[in-house]
């Protein structure tokens, strides 16, 4: 249950009276929010003393009457909109006049009850004017989240962006001042270094488009029928020459051919990950087994190598974006520490699911289960 | 001991941003030690005393560079220390090493934004070494 702090400003003892009984045993419920809205009421009959009250405490929702013996509630209402109170103001009145109702509404007043009103009146009144103050507070609320999830996301992109920059900028400066000779081939290992980096930095580009098109939901899906095997194929293919690089073999042990429903680039970004995470992470002359096996109404990708491993705490962080374990086992191997969040986001979105067993030095074998018809 | 070249233990996560600073060090005419991470570092400054030290901030975590520096300070508290990060133009937090407030708790001798052009690094390590 939550409260409300509703404050009456009317000078009228009747009326004050006929508000508090009326909203006693009230309250405001949501068909999708499960705590109901209660009320806390106060009230005062002057607008001298309201702004007192609104002063010290906070006030959630005013019933505002304009005739006032002093400071007239309009000038309430300016009050709080010259010093940014939050709170949704109501006028109750019945000297109801266009031009007071238009200085109301500019000055933000929510809606208006003419006097006299009905118990009825007064409950409809309030149930809008709580949802409305509920609403507000909610998307309120959400915006402040979301932005903060942005700002982090947006700070440690352009931390990962700036290093490669930094880096590059840092060789070309060495050789602009031909600080290392005049020698042009003293600078062979600056320029393969800063090749590299622009490669990578390239790949972290095209995983983070990857990514936030998945985040936003505005990914393009095409689900249609193909064969895992023949993809499967086509990724132990793509990963070969990596592989070759640090002398890793590569077993697959597939069937026949094994029908999906699915978004065929959706898995292929799941494979894609899969091996070459397995390739990179490996010892040299290491090995990679990869199976597909359908289990019922689940096709189950397993890849297993014989790599670094990772530790139960190294395993806990596997997921987060821009993640990267960094040791003195992967300070040479690069990433942009996006892709297994895509991994994981694109199991997500197929209500498939994903289990990783490790071992420091002996290997690590992540097995993935996804439903074969992602329309059921 | 006199040594005739003075030894600077260098610690960066970026591999390129290390192999930079050491090219700079060295061409300053310093013996260089380096180290890829925080701990790589650590076994480092047991095996030997540096002469001074230039710390990347955020390696394994965001404050591996202080973590360093107190425990530096702790083995040598003689050996001047340089914090080069990039810290401030990602965050907008700022940390100025000759404010005192702030030097109690940073154990660095020094704070320099990476980026510092080469020989205003020269400039700093003699300053600190008092060259």
């Amino acid at each position: 249950m939550e409260k409300l702090k509703l404050l009456i400003v009317d000078d009228e003892l009747g009326i004050r009276t006929g508000i508090h009984r009326a909203l006693r045993d009230f309250s405001v419920s949501f068909p999708f929010y499960e705590d109901d809205f209660e009320f806390d009421i106060l009230d005062t009959e002057t607008g001298e003393d309201a702004i007192k009250i609104l002063d010290s405490t906070k006030i959630d929702i005013v019933l505002l009457d304009n005739k006032l013996p002093g400071m007239e509630g309009i000038e309430v209402l300016e009050y709080i909109n010259a010093n940014s109170i939050d709170t949704a103001v109501m006028m109750i009145t019945s000297y109801a006049s266009i031009e007071l109702a238009i200085r109301a509404t500019n000055n933000g007043a929510f809606n208006f009850i003419p006097k006299p009103f009905s118990a009825q009146d007064l409950k409809t009144a309030m149930e809008s004017i709580t949802k409305h103050l509920f609403l507000k507070r909610m998307t309120h609320k959400m915006n402040a989240e979301a932005k903060q999830v942005r700002f982090k996301f947006l700070s440690v992109l352009s931390h990962e962006l700036k290093s490669p920059i930094n880096a590059v900028e840092g060789y070309l400066r060495i050789m602009k001042d031909k600080q290392a000779g005049d020698d042009i081939v003293s600078y062979d290992k600056m320029i393969d270094r800063s090749l590299t980096r622009l490669e990578s930095m390239r790949g972290l580009i095209m995983d983070m488009l990857d990514f936030t098109k998945i985040e936003s939901g505005s990914k393009n899906r095409t689900i249609q029928d193909f064969d895992a095997v023949k993809l499967a194929k086509l990724a132990v293919d793509s990963i070969y020459p990596m592989a070759i690089q640090m002398n890793v073999k590569v077993e697959s042990d597939f069937p026949p051919q094994l029908i999906m429903n699915a978004d065929q680039g959706e898995v292929e970004i799941i494979f894609n990950n899969l091996l070459s995470n397995a390739v990179k992470y490996n010892t040299e002359n290491g090995s990679i087994k990869f199976s597909i096996k359908q289990k019922k109404n689940k096709a189950i990708f397993v890849v297993e190598d014989t790599g670094i491993g990772m530790t139960e705490k190294e395993q806990a962080l596997l997921f987060k974006e821009f993640t990267r374990i960094k040791t003195r086992k992967t300070k040479n191997i690069s990433g942009s520490g996006l892709g297994l969040s895509i991994m994981k986001k694109v199991i997500d979105l197929n209500k498939g699911v994903i289990h990783v067993e490790s071992t420091p030095d002996v290997g690590t074998k992540f097995t993935i289960k996804l439903p074969l018809d992602v329309a059921i | 001991m006199n040594k005739e070249k003075k030894t600077v233990l260098i610690a960066d996560d970026d591999v390129d941003y290390l192999e930079q600073l050491k090219f700079h060090v060295e061409n300053f005419g310093f013996e260089t030690i380096t180290a890829g991470n925080e701990e790589e570092c650590e076994e480092a400054m047991k095996a030997e005393k540096p002469d001074l030290a230039i710390f990347d901030l955020m390696m394994n975590n965001d404050d591996s560079g202080f973590i360093l520096s107190y425990k530096m300070k702790k083995m040598y508290p003689d050996v001047p220390i340089l914090i080069v990060t990039s810290a401030a133009s990602v965050t907008g937090i700022n940390f100025d090493s000759e404010k005192d407030s702030e030097t109690s708790w940073i154990k660095a001798d020094r704070y320099l934004p990476k980026g510092i052009r080469p020989d205003q690094l020269h400039r700093e390590i003699n300053k600190l070494l008092k060259l």
